[in-house]
């Protein structure tokens, strides 16, 4: 697991970024830091929008991705918390 | 309606975000917007051939209903520039009620009309970014090409800026065979207001084409830039204008490909919509905000962007070892030397570009834009890069763009 | 970023289907753009 990056708290978007539906997923701008991330599929998209309903990230995850994927979405995750497209929320 | 052809492609699932961007998004990344063609200075290689105000620009009215679109749309941010933007009386309104409606302004300026009250406004409001523009590390380089008492404008905007404790405000600079030498000059300018560098590629757009045989940076040159990036480019930001030197090895950083129609667009002060801010011409006019439909039906439907988005050919280009990494180069720049746009880009690092120019048929014009909002007359602070003599400036407290112009 | 050479060939898909990427992928890509010439 990649240091840093927690699953098993609570996670959410973070407040400073925006993400936008695209054809291919989506894009997310992070107004803080500038910094534009391209999620490439809809389940992503969907994960991340859905983590402020789940207890924990990983919860998220169960709910809406088939198991054989699950580690390349908890890698995702991890590397929009890295770039702080996620945030952990307090509760 | 769109109509769909079956013979387009479709899009990939997954890959790399760059083959996405061929097929087009649903809304630009990086919108620009040029508010006004009116502008105090006239800097020999404006790229807007800017100047005089022209009486078809959008009114206020007209402004808040495009920024209302851009917020449905989802935009993220839009670009401000001109013309100087900061000239339009409403400026500052539009720039609050573009942060009012989720659409982030990054705003390009020559600072004058940042005071201190300004500065500090600015250093309150979130989501607004400013760039200050400057073309030389000093006023005898800079005011050649922007005018007399330009710096000296550009400079005090800094200043007042940093006073202000504004953030990562930018200085962008045109980068020119005159100035490419003052990197490190600009490095250590920027760093003294604590500003950001941008160094940007010179197109010959606009009144560019004019000066662009004069100005362009040599082979030589490109090479040294490269370097210089490549040593030095932690922390500076190049616009991503200089992929077509990523053919010389190792890429820079950004996306290497042209995103006319495709990840960027212009918007122009009289709702006019082109490919690409360097692309102000009217085989890049794409529709009109006023059109039915307003914005997003031109950026979703029209036909030039529908082109721009099927997969380019790369023409010749594409048998060279160094495609992958230049695609080609830049669309503007080859259009306005009168280079075909599948074939080298005119300063293309394999010289391939030289000799494309060379082989020009020397009867033929190369195209100009159908606008020019250029002034008709001599302007307070006037470059002297071409031999004319500089103007005296008379009345400092004069601001108006139309100050010293004959009528008619 | 250096790109690497073009990836597979590109696989039919409409926007209503549950898009299954390479699972050595990532699904994350971070985007080093400047403005893209917009921000002249």
């Amino acid at each position: 697991m990649t240091p840093g990056f927690d699953p098993d708290v609570p996670w959410q978007r973070a407040r400073s970024v925006a993400l936008r539906p695209e054809p291919f997923g989506a894009l997310a701008y992070h107004f803080g830091n500038r910094t534009l991330s391209f999620l490439k599929s809809q389940t992503l998209v969907t994960v991340v929008e859905s983590l402020a309903e789940h207890p924990t990230a990983r919860a998220a995850i169960e709910a809406g991705v088939p198991e054989g994927q699950r580690p390349a979405y908890l890698k995702a995750l991890a590397d929009l918390a890295r770039t702080q497209m996620i945030e952990v929320r307090s509760s | 309606m769109t109509a769909v052809l079956p013979s387009r492609p479709e899009r990939p699932v997954g890959g790399r975000l760059i083959d996405q961007f061929e097929y087009g998004l649903d809304a630009p990344i990086c919108l620009t917007w040029e508010l006004t063609y009116a502008c105090n200075l006239a800097c020999v290689h404006c790229l807007s051939s800017s100047g005089r105000r022209d009486p078809r620009e959008l009114s206020t009215a007209e402004a808040e209903a495009v920024i209302d679109e851009l917020q449905r749309m989802q935009v993220f941010y839009v670009n401000v520039g001109g013309g100087e933007p900061t000239v339009r009386p409403d400026f500052w309104h539009l720039l609050d009620y573009a942060v009012g409606h989720d659409v982030g302004v990054k705003f390009s300026t020559n600072g004058i009309k940042l005071d201190r009250a300004r500065a500090e406004q600015l250093a309150r409001t979130d989501y607004v970014d400013v760039q200050i523009s400057l073309d030389g590390a000093t006023a005898e380089v800079n005011d050649a090409v922007r005018g007399t008492g330009s710096f000296v404008t550009a400079t005090r905007a800094l200043a007042n800026l940093a006073e202000a404790g504004m953030k990562d405000f930018k200085v962008s600079v045109v980068v020119t065979r005159e100035n490419v030498g003052q990197l490190d000059d600009f490095k250590a300018l920027t760093d003294s207001y604590g500003a950001q560098l941008r160094i940007t590629r010179f197109r010959p757009s606009g009144r560019g084409a004019d000066v662009w045989d004069r100005l362009h940076p040599t082979q030589q040159q490109q090479r040294e830039l490269y370097a210089w990036l490549l040593a030095n480019g932690d922390g500076v930001l190049t616009g991503d204008s200089f992929f077509h030197l990523s053919a010389l090895g190792e890429s820079l950083p950004g996306l290497n490909l042209c995103g006319a129609g495709r990840v960027v667009c212009l918007i122009d002060p009289v709702g006019d919509v082109y490919a690409c801010p360097f692309a102000i011409h009217e085989n890049f006019l794409a529709g009109n905000v006023r059109d039915e439909g307003g914005f997003q039906r031109v950026w979703r439907s029209s036909e030039l962007f529908a082109e721009l988005r099927s997969p380019q050919t790369g023409g010749a280009c594409t048998k060279c070892a160094h495609f992958d990494a230049c695609r080609g180069g830049c669309m503007a720049a080859k259009f306005f030397t009168g280079l075909p746009l599948d074939g080298p880009d005119p300063e293309c690092v394999q010289g391939y570009g030289e000799t494309a120019l060379a082989a020009r048929d020397s009867a033929a014009t190369t195209p100009r834009s159908h606008l020019d909002h250029s002034h008709t007359g001599p302007v307070r602070g006037q470059p002297t890069l071409l031999g004319m003599p500089a103007v005296p400036i008379v009345k400092i407290c004069d601001e108006s763009p139309l100050a010293g112009l004959a009528p008619g | 970023m250096p790109e690497t050479p073009q990836t597979d060939a590109p696989v039919p898909a409409t926007s209503a289907a549950v898009e299954e990427p390479l699972v050595e992928e990532s699904l994350v890509e971070e985007i080093s753009i400047d403005g893209m010439c917009g921000v002249y």
